[in-house]
Formats: C-alpha cells, sequence, structure tokens
C-alpha cells in the first residue's frame, strides 16, 4: 500500500502550478484560524498569567476591578496581622498594598489616546510578581518621584525611554526603569512609589492588597477571617481566578469573531480542494479505469484520491504553520474591555494550537476531497476507459 | 474427456442505452476460446471488438446471454468478485498503454501485484523478472516519458504478464507504434502464446499483426463476417 501513498503524493507533486495555488489558498485559511488560536494564546498569557496561583488578591466587596476597588490604610494594618500569610526573610508579612490609577497617554505618531494602567506599589511588588524585572535602568527610589514602565509602554509612549519626564496627577515623575515581565500585562503598566502616587492624586486609600499564602491550605481559613471580620468588607480571590475574570470577555470576543471569519474562509478553501480534486479526476479518468480493469475496486480508487485532498491539507497546514512561527514576533494590542486599560500582546504559537491547526487544514481537505474521491470510485470501467486524455 | 474451453460466449446480446435510444452493437454472438489458443478478431470500427473484450473481462455487463472465462460465469458474479477474479487471472493491455506517469516502469508494473498477498522481495523479484522478459530490465527505474512508444507497450505488456494471468486480453496493441515497435510487440506475444500457452484474444486493425495470431475472427456489425 505503500506504493499507492506515493501514487497520491507523486500525483499531487505533479500538478504543480494547481497544487500550489490550492495549497496556498488553504495554508491561509489555515494561517487565519491558527492566528485566531495564537492571539487567544497570547491574551491569556498576557492576562491569566499575569497571576500566580500563590497570590491572593483583595478587593472591597462589590468591585471588580482594582480601579473601582479601595481599601483603606487601617485596614491594611489588620490585613497585615492575619493568620496564613508567607513572611519574608525578614520575617515581614509578603503582603503588598497597591493603588491603581488610569492616565491617558498618546501613542507615538498615533492620534487618539488610550488608557494606561499606573500602579503605585513598593520593592515587595517584585518579590511576589517574579516574572518583573528590571531590564534597563534601575527601580525607583522609595519616597522618590521616579517610575519604571513597561517594556511595552516604553516603546510605543516613550520613544525617548530613560530620562523623560512623565506627568502623572499633580506631579512630574522620571521614568528611571523599564521592566519586562514575561509577556503578562504588568509589561503595559507603569510603575513607582505608592504613596507619592496616592499623594498626588490626594488619595487617602489603597485600591487593592495581594498577599502570598504561607501554604495553598491558608487560602480557606484567611478567606473566611476576612470575609467574617465586618472591619474589612473586602473580597479575597486568588490573583489568577481574577486575571482570568477580567480577560474572558475579550478572550471570548476575540475568538468569536475570529472564527466567524474562519469558517466563512474555510468553506472557500474547502470547494478550492474540491475543485482541484474534481479537476484531478476529470485528467485521470482513464488512469482509473486502468486500475479497475486490473482489479482494483472503488475503494481503492476513492483512498486514493482521498491521499491526494490530504497531502494538499497536510503541506496547507504545514504553511500555515511555517506562517505562525513568523508571527509570533509580532506583538499586538488591545483595551480590555473589563479595565478599559490598553494591553499588549506577543502572538503566542503553543503545541496544542499547532495540532488544531493541522488538523483544521486536514479535516478541510477530508471534507473538500470526499465529493471528488467518491465520484472517482464510481465512475463506470468501460466508461472511464473510453474517457480522452492520458 | 475434452477440456472446457478457457472462454465460451453463447448467444450473447449487448446494447447500450444512451438516452432513450437503444444502440445494438452484439446480437446472438458465440464466441469459443480454447485453452492456449492465440486469437485475433479484426472488423470495422464501431463494430463491438472493444464491447468483446470488456465483456469477457467482466467490466461490463452483457444484455442477454452467458459468458464464462477462466472457470467462471463472468455475467453472474458480483463486482468485487470480479474484480479478484480478473486481478489473478486476466492480463490486460491496452492500445494507449495507460502506464500511470509519475509512476517508474518499475512500479507500473508492480501494480496489479499489490493486489496479492505477496511481500515486498517477492514482489520485486517478479517485477524485475517482467521486464526483463521484455527487453527492459535495465529501464526499472524510468519513468513513461523517458521511454519510446514501443518500449511503453512494452512496459505495459510485463504489467500485463508479471502477475501470471492465464487470458490476456489485447485492445489494439499496436495501433499507437511504428512498424519496427510493432513488430517487437507481436514477438512478446507470440513467445506467450508458444512458450508460456498463454491464451491471448487480441483486438487489431493492422492485418500484419492478425498474423501472428493462430486464428483470425473477421467481425462486422456484431456479428462474425
Ligand atoms: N459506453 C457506451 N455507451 C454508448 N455506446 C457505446 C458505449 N461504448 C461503445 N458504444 C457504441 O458501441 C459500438 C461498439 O463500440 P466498440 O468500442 O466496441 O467498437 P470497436 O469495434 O472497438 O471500435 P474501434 O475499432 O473504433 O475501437 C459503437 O457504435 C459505440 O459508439
Ligand atoms: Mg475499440
Amino acid at each position: 500500500m505503500k506504493l499507492l501513498w506515493a501514487y497520491g503524493v507523486r500525483n499531487v507533486w505533479s500538478r504543480g502550478r494547481t497544487t500550489a495555488l490550492t495549497v496556498m489558498g488553504m495554508g491561509l485559511v489555515s494561517l487565519i484560524f491558527l492566528s485566531v488560536l495564537m492571539l487567544g494564546d497570547g491574551l491569556t498569557r498576557a492576562l491569566v498569567d499575569s497571576g500566580s496561583q500563590a497570590n491572593v488578591l483583595l478587593l472591597r466587596q462589590g468591585a471588580t476591578t482594582e480601579i473601582s476597588s479601595g481599601l483603606y490604610r487601617n485596614q491594611t494594618h489588620i490585613i497585615r496581622s492575619l493568620p496564613g500569610i508567607a513572611s519574608d526573610t525578614d520575617g515581614n508579612p509578603v503582603a503588598l498594598a497597591e493603588s491603581v490609577v488610569l492616565i491617558s497617554l498618546t501613542k507615538t505618531g498615533g492620534e487618539a489616546p488610550v488608557n494606561v494602567t499606573v500602579r503605585g506599589t513598593q520593592p515587595m511588588a517584585f518579590t511576589l510578581r517574579p516574572q518583573v524585572h528590571v531590564v534597563e535602568g534601575r527601580p525607583w527610589q522609595p519616597g522618590a518621584a521616579e517610575i519604571v514602565v513597561g517594556a511595552q509602554i516604553a516603546s510605543r509612549f516613550l520613544p525617548q525611554g530613560i530620562g523623560s519626564p512623565l506627568r502623572i496627577g499633580k506631579r512630574d515623575w522620571l521614568v528611571v526603569g523599564i521592566m519586562s515581565a514575561d509577556g503578562t500585562a504588568f509589561e503595559s503598566e507603569i510603575w513607582g512609589d505608592a504613596d507619592l502616587l496616592m499623594a498626588a492624586y490626594g488619595r487617602e486609600s489603597y485600591s487593592s492588597m495581594t498577599l502570598r499564602l504561607s501554604n495553598d491550605a491558608a487560602f480557606e481559613p484567611l478567606n473566611r477571617l476576612i470575609a467574617d471580620d465586618p472591619r474589612l468588607m473586602l473580597q479575597m480571590k486568588r490573583e489568577r481566578d481574577y486575571y482570568r475574570e477580567k480577560s474572558v470577555t475579550l478572550t471570548t470576543f476575540i475568538r468569536v469573531l475570529g472564527f466567524t471569519f474562519t469558517t466563512i474562509f474555510s468553506i472557500g478553501a474547502l470547494l478550492g480542494g474540491t475543485m482541484t480534486m474534481y479537476g484531478a479526476v476529470a485528467a485521470r479518468t482513464r488512469e482509473i479505469g486502468m486500475l479497475r480493469a486490473l482489479g482494483f475496486v472503488p475503494a481503492h480508487i476513492f483512498f486514493v484520491f482521498l491521499i491526494e485532498s490530504l497531502t494538499i491539507g497536510a503541506a496547507a497546514g504545514g504553511l500555515a504553520l511555517a506562517g505562525g512561527a513568523a508571527l509570533q514576533t509580532v506583538t499586538l494590542s488591545t483595551m480590555n474591555f473589563s479595565t478599559f486599560a490598553e494591553v499588549a500582546f506577543r502572538l503566542t504559537l503553543t503545541p496544542p494550537s499547532a495540532a488544531a491547526t493541522l488538523g483544521f487544514s486536514l479535516l478541510i481537505s477530508l471534507l473538500g476531497g470526499l465529493p471528488p474521491a467518491i465520484r472517482a470510485a464510481h465512475i463506470p470501467v468501460v466508461t472511464a476507459l473510453q474517457a480522452p486524455g492520458r | 474427456m475434452t477440456t472446457p474451453p478457457m472462454i465460451e460466449c453463447c448467444h450473447v446480446t449487448k446494447s447500450y442505452v444512451r438516452g432513450d435510444q437503444e444502440i445494438p452493437v452484439l446480437q446472438n454472438f458465440n464466441l469459443s476460446v480454447p485453452v492456449g489458443q492465440f486469437l485475433a478478431i479484426m472488423g470495422p470500427s464501431g463494430s463491438g471488438k472493444t464491447t468483446i473484450l470488456n465483456l469477457i473481462a467482466g467490466l461490463d455487463r452483457p444484455t442477454d446471454g452467458t459468458i464464462r472465462a477462466a472457470g467462471i460465469e463472468v455475467s453472474q458474479q458480483r463486482e468485487t468478485d470480479l474484480a479478484r477474479w480478473r486481478a489473478r487471472h486476466v492480463g490486460f493491455i491496452f492500445q494507449f498503454y495507460n502506464l500511470i506517469p509519475v509512476l517508474t516502469a518499475a512500479e507500473n508494473v508492480e501494480l496489479p501485484l499489490l493486489l496479492t498477498p505477496l511481500s515486498k522481495q517477492e514482489r520485486a523479484k517478479r517485477v524485475r523478472a517482467a521486464l526483463e522478459l521484455v527487453g527492459l530490465g535495465d529501464r526499472l527505474h524510468h519513468y513513461p516519458r523517458q521511454l519510446s512508444g514501443g518500449q511503453e507497450q512494452r512496459v505495459g505488456i510485463a504489467r500485463a504478464i508479471v502477475g501470471d494471468p492465464t487470458i490476456f486480453l489485447a485492445d489494439e496493441p499496436t495501433g499507437n507504434l511504428d512498424r519496427d515497435a510493432a513488430e517487437s510487440v507481436m514477438m512478446l506475444l507470440r513467445r506467450l502464446h508458444q512458450e508460456l500457452h498463454k491464451t491471448i484474444v487480441m483486438v487489431t486493425h493492422d492485418p500484419r499483426a492478425a498474423e501472428y495470431a493462430q486464428d483470425i475472427l473477421h467481425f462486422d456489425k456484431g456479428k462474425e463476417a
């Protein structure tokens, strides 16, 4: 049966130009499909992976984002004294109170301003979020009007980089560092000193608190302590759950939109494959008659033409993966509808998406190849042998 | 005891239906080909010669009458049984060779063996032997486009003999060849007949080709002339 495979594959190869066009059409559609998956993966990575499994986030009851939340100073003191929070090497609880505001920035060369998240925080933030590193310059000095900007913000809004001034609230700040965060949403944020930021906005309260649990089992008791304390009125969430909830609307929107387009295009690719294969059947009708005369049965003929179609599909899938690999260098940005803040993310090619794309192009070529293969299998032998052509 | 004929057509009628029109091709056609016979069928175009070969090979069914060949009643078999029987007993030689352009000579010849349980090594051995028999032992890995018409037809003959069938059916095997090439093809068919004692039915327009046969059936309008 290896010979029948070779026969199918070489026939595809021998129809060079037609095949190339069909493969390209199908490959492009598969690439669109893959891009949608990569977009989703990239967004998930940027948003969900911002959170760590060991961290929990505290927000005011009823608040869905850090922006709409608030915590008073005395509440943060109560929290710090609760059991179940991990300690750092100096014995201090790993607990971080932060203040979050949105500012408007205009992209270099762009027209419309977009919202950017500014996070007033403390050096402890680097302990809680080990994926964040200052890659250029240095961290801000506590008590100084200095900021570190995410790599995505730096490249798009602050082309002069370190040394640039930036007005935030009632104060001018100096960019002293650039941070990367492994593709997560922190790369789209600006970090500085919490107390100074609150002062610049005349605020008395923080937005949120992030804690590291001493161990995973500490979640439930701590959650109950916080929920039961009438002084707190806070809700506790795992950080990952918080980021997942924030990203669901956006990723769902992108996937639905993307798959709608993919479905429409894939009908075109499918029909393209069908036409190509009908052409192949017509051109090789006498060959089919000969094979039947030798004793091959309709199932063999069906199999041969289906292999040819699947070969085209496999080539298209390969093309799409090559395109996908190239797309990994592309960075996109969008507004997260839940927070109204701009997030940048990189298209990410994951093995499951690669497998799904191959499956997608094989499925298209399978469905497209079925009608021609069925026709090929059912041509009466005598008619086939009388057909003109090679 | 007399051995039964290899091929026997009794009262065979065949008409094609095209639209609402019925085209009669064969009427009460009778034929008996003894084992080991080399028969040439001659006749004008459209007289039904190809139709007879197709009926004998079970590629088509008669409208009426019975056809026996190589031990079975062809007209009464199921399609899949016929395919298996054909692979085992019938070797086809076509006017236009019908080689597959994307396969090498050896691969073309190997095709019928794919329907047998033979091992890969056994198949390769037989393919080589068949191609050597037709004088193309040095052309195993050439593609059809790299061969002359005569060589292509000899590959076609190698493909027909590789499975060692009982009956050879040749439809104008020299119809597309020049004189020299036609002669070498006919010499081969004669060897199949004389040395390997195969039963051969050959349709031809070419009187020179017909001379190689043992017997000639002249044929007109579905009747023996
Ligand atoms: N599939 C078919 N449908 C309808 N009519 C057919 C079909 N095949 C053959 N015929 C008709 O049957 C008649 C005999 O055809 P056949 O091919 O057997 O002739 P032939 O003797 O082989 O002719 P040639 O020498 O030209 O090959 C012709 O009139 C042809 O038009
Ligand atoms: Mg004919």
